[in-house]
C-alpha cells in the first residue's frame, strides 16, 4: 500500500471532509492506485533537472502598480449567504 | 534573568509594502476604508480569477533583500499554502516556500549588555496579507477582505538572538531599513510592520534547541520586549517545576502583561504548500540586481559612519539623526549651508525635534527649514545674535515665516558688541548689587554667572555674554 487509511482520514479531515467508513475504505484504495500510477515517474532519471514549478514555459508576468476599480461592495457581497453592513458575516471565529 | 538558562530567540517580521496596489490585483490597498469597498474577484478569491503579480513587489523585495545583505534569487516561485480560516477565501494563501526571492542575509546589531553581534537572516520572500476578522458580539463574526491580497514581505531571522534587547535592536535595525528604503510605512500600530517572536530556552551548553512557544500579537517595540521576557521567565518557571514547554502558539495581552496559549491550533499546522499554478516563475537576471543596487539610498548604518567619520559628530547626536530618514534627509540640508556639523547637529536634536513633538508636527512639514534655520546659525556664528535671542528667533520664524534677518533687524535683536555700551550696563548692574559683588571680589568665583545673567536680563539678551564676563572680570580686578 502506498497510502494508509490513517493518512486518507488525515487528508481528509485538513480538506473537512466528513466521509463514511464504505468512502474512507474506497478512497483509499482509489488514492492508493492513483499514487501507483504516479510512482512510474520515478522510474526517470531526473539527475541534473530542475524541479519544474510551472507547466507552461513562461516567466515574468507582471502587471504595474497602477490603481483599478474595484467592483464595489454590492457586488462583492451578491454571492454572500450572510451579511453584517458591508462585512461577511460567518461562524464566530474563536481565538 | 536565571543564568542556568540560555534564551534563544528568533523572528518573523511581515513587511506591509507601501504599494498603491495589492499583490496580485489592481485594487486599492488604503488603510481605513469601509470594508470590502476594495475587493475583486481576485482578492475575494472567487473561482476562475486569476493573479497577476505586481512588479513593484518585486522591487521592494529586492531592494530589501540587497539592504539585507541578502542573495537575490535569479528565479524564484510562488507557492499555496493550504488552510481554511474565515479571512481567507480562496482557502490558502500565496507565499514562497522553496526558492524564496532573497536568502542569507544579515544585519549588524549592537546591544550594551553583549556588544556587537551579526544576526543571520534565512530569508525574506514575498506572499498576500490575509483579510481582516471583527468579532462582533454574539454569535458571528464579520470579515473585512480590503486587506486580503494587500503585499507583504516575511522576513525570517536564524534563531540568533540571546536576549529581548537583542531582538529589539535587530527589529529596530530592519525597521529603520525598510522606512529608508520607502518600502514600508513602519506603523506598528497599523499592523505595517509586524513580529512574530520564537522563543525558547536550554540549559547552557546543550546543542539542541529547547521546545519553542510562538508569540503574537506584538504591536510595540515595548511590547515585545516585555512578551519576550515574560515568556522567558514562563519557561523557566515550567522547567524548574519539573515540566516540560509545550509547543504552542501563544498571544500576548499587554494590558494584562500576560500571555495565553491559543487553543484549537495545537493540532500540528500541514498546509501542503506546492507550488501555484496560477503564477509563472519571477526570473530576476543580473542586470535588475544592479539597478537596483544602484538606486539604493545611502542605509542608516552608513549614514551612521559617515557622520561620526566624516561630520566629527559622537555617536549619540549621528544615532538621533539617523534614527529617521526624513530627520537625516533634514540635517543634512542644513549642514551643506552650514558648516559646523555639531551647531547643526545640536539645533536639530534641540530646538527643531523638541519642537515638533510639542507640537506633533512631522520633520517634513516643520515650519522652520532647514535653509531658514541655516540662516539662524549663520548670525549665531558671526556672532550678531547670542544662543539665547537664537531662541526667541527661531520661534518668531516657526511662527511667521519669515527670514531670521527680517527678524533681527524689526526687532533691533542684534547683539551689542560695542564695548563702552556692554559696561555701561556691566557698571549699572555693579551699582545694583554691591553686596555681591564684594562678596566676588573676595573670591567668590561662582558669583560671576550671576552677574553675567544680570547683564544679559538687563540688555534684554543682547549683549555678548562672553564680552560680558570679560568686562566684569576687568572690573573685580581694578
Amino acid at each position: 500500500m502506498k497510502i494508509s487509511r490513517e493518512e486518507v482520514e488525515h487528508v481528509a479531515r485538513l480538506a473537512r471532509l466528513a466521509l463514511q467508513p464504505a468512502e474512507l475504505e474506497a478512497l483509499t484504495e482509489q488514492m492508493d492506485a492513483i499514487l501507483g500510477y504516479v510512482e512510474k515517474l520515478n522510474e526517470l532519471d531526473t539527475e541534473g533537472i530542475i524541479p519544474t514549478a510551472h507547466a507552461v514555459p513562461m516567466e515574468n508576468a507582471f502587471r504595474e502598480d497602477l490603481v483599478k476599480p474595484s467592483i464595489g461592495i454590492e457586488r462583492a457581497q451578491q454571492n454572500a449567504p450572510s451579511k453584517d453592513g458591508s462585512c461577511f458575516k460567518v461562524p464566530k471565529v474563536i481565538e | 534573568m536565571d543564568s542556568k538558562y540560555e534564551v534563544v530567540i528568533g523572528l518573523e517580521v511581515h513587511v506591509q509594502l507601501t504599494t498603491k496596489t495589492k499583490i496580485f490585483c489592481g485594487c486599492s490597498k488604503d488603510f481605513g476604508q469601509q470594508p470590502n469597498s476594495q475587493t475583486c474577484p481576485v482578492c475575494l478569491g472567487l473561482p476562475g480569477a486569476l493573479p497577476v503579480l505586481n512588479r513593484q513587489v518585486v522591487e521592494d523585495a529586492i531592494k530589501t533583500g540587497l539592504a539585507t545583505n541578502c542573495q537575490i534569487a535569479p528565479r524564484s516561485i510562488f507557492a499555496r499554502k493550504n488552510y481554511f480560516y474565515p479571512d481567507l477565501p480562496k482557502g490558502y494563501q500565496i507565499s514562497q516556500f522553496e526558492l524564496p526571492i532573497c536568502e542569507h542575509g544579515w544585519l549588524n546589531i549592537e546591544t550594551e549588555e553583549l556588544g556587537k553581534k551579526r544576526i543571520g537572516i534565512t530569508r525574506i520572500h514575498m506572499e498576500e496579507d490575509a483579510g481582516k476578522l471583527l468579532h462582533a458580539a454574539g454569535d458571528s463574526s464579520s470579515v473585512d477582505l480590503n486587506r486580503a491580497c494587500t503585499p507583504l514581505l516575511e522576513a525570517v531571522s536564524e534563531p540568533d538572538m540571546r536576549s529581548a534587547d537583542e531582538a529589539i535592536a535587530y527589529l529596530k535595525q530592519l525597521h529603520q531599513i525598510v522606512t529608508y528604503l520607502g518600502v514600508c510605512d513602519g506603523n506598528l500600530e497599523e499592523g505595517s510592520f509586524r513580529c512574530d517572536a520564537n522563543v525558547s530556552i536550554r540549559p547552557w551548553g546543550q546543542k539542541e534547541l529547547g521546545t519553542r512557544a510562538e508569540l503574537k500579537n506584538l504591536n510595540s517595540f515595548r511590547f515585545i520586549k516585555q512578551a519576550i521576557e515574560y515568556e522567558v521567565e514562563r519557561q523557566i518557571e515550567v522547567l524548574e517545576e519539573g515540566g516540560s514547554v509545550v509547543q504552542e502558539t501563544r498571544l500576548f495581552d499587554a494590558e494584562q502583561g500576560v500571555s495565553r496559549s491559543m487553543r484549537g491550533k495545537e493540532e500540528a499546522h500541514d498546509y501542503r504548500y506546492f507550488p501555484d499554478p496560477d503564477l509563472v516563475p519571477v526570473v530576476v537576471a543580473d542586470e535588475w540586481v544592479e539597478r537596483v543596487r544602484s538606486e539604493l539610498p545611502e542605509l542608516p548604518a552608513a549614514k551612521l559612519q559617515r557622520y561620526r567619520d566624516d561630520l566629527g559628530l559622537p555617536d549619540y547626536d549621528a544615532g538621533v539623526l539617523c534614527a529617521e530618514r526624513p530627520i537625516a534627509e533634514y540635517f543634512e540640508v542644513l549642514v551643506a549651508r552650514h558648516a559646523n556639523a555639531k551647531l547643526c547637529s545640536n539645533w536639530v536634536m534641540g530646538e527643531v525635534l523638541r519642537s515638533l513633538k510639542e507640537k506633533q508636527i512631522a520633520i517634513a512639514d516643520c515650519p522652520v527649514s532647514p535653509e531658514l534655520l541655516a540662516g539662524i546659525l549663520q548670525r549665531i556664528a558671526d556672532n550678531s545674535i547670542s544662543g539665547k535671542i537664537a531662541k526667541t528667533v527661531f520661534e518668531e520664524i516657526w511662527q511667521t515665516g519669515k527670514t531670521a534677518d527680517q527678524i533681527i533687524e524689526e526687532q533691533g535683536l542684534k547683539q551689542v558688541t560695542d564695548s563702552g555700551a556692554i559696561e555701561a550696563i556691566v557698571d549699572a548692574v555693579i551699582a545694583a548689587n554691591q553686596g555681591q559683588f564684594e562678596e566676588l571680589k573676595a573670591g567668590k568665583e561662582k558669583l560671576i554667572g550671576f552677574f553675567v545673567g544680570q547683564v544679559m536680563k538687563l540688555s534684554k539678551g543682547k549683549a555678548n555674554p562672553g564680552m560680558a564676563n570679560q568686562l566684569i572680570k576687568k572690573k573685580i580686578s581694578e
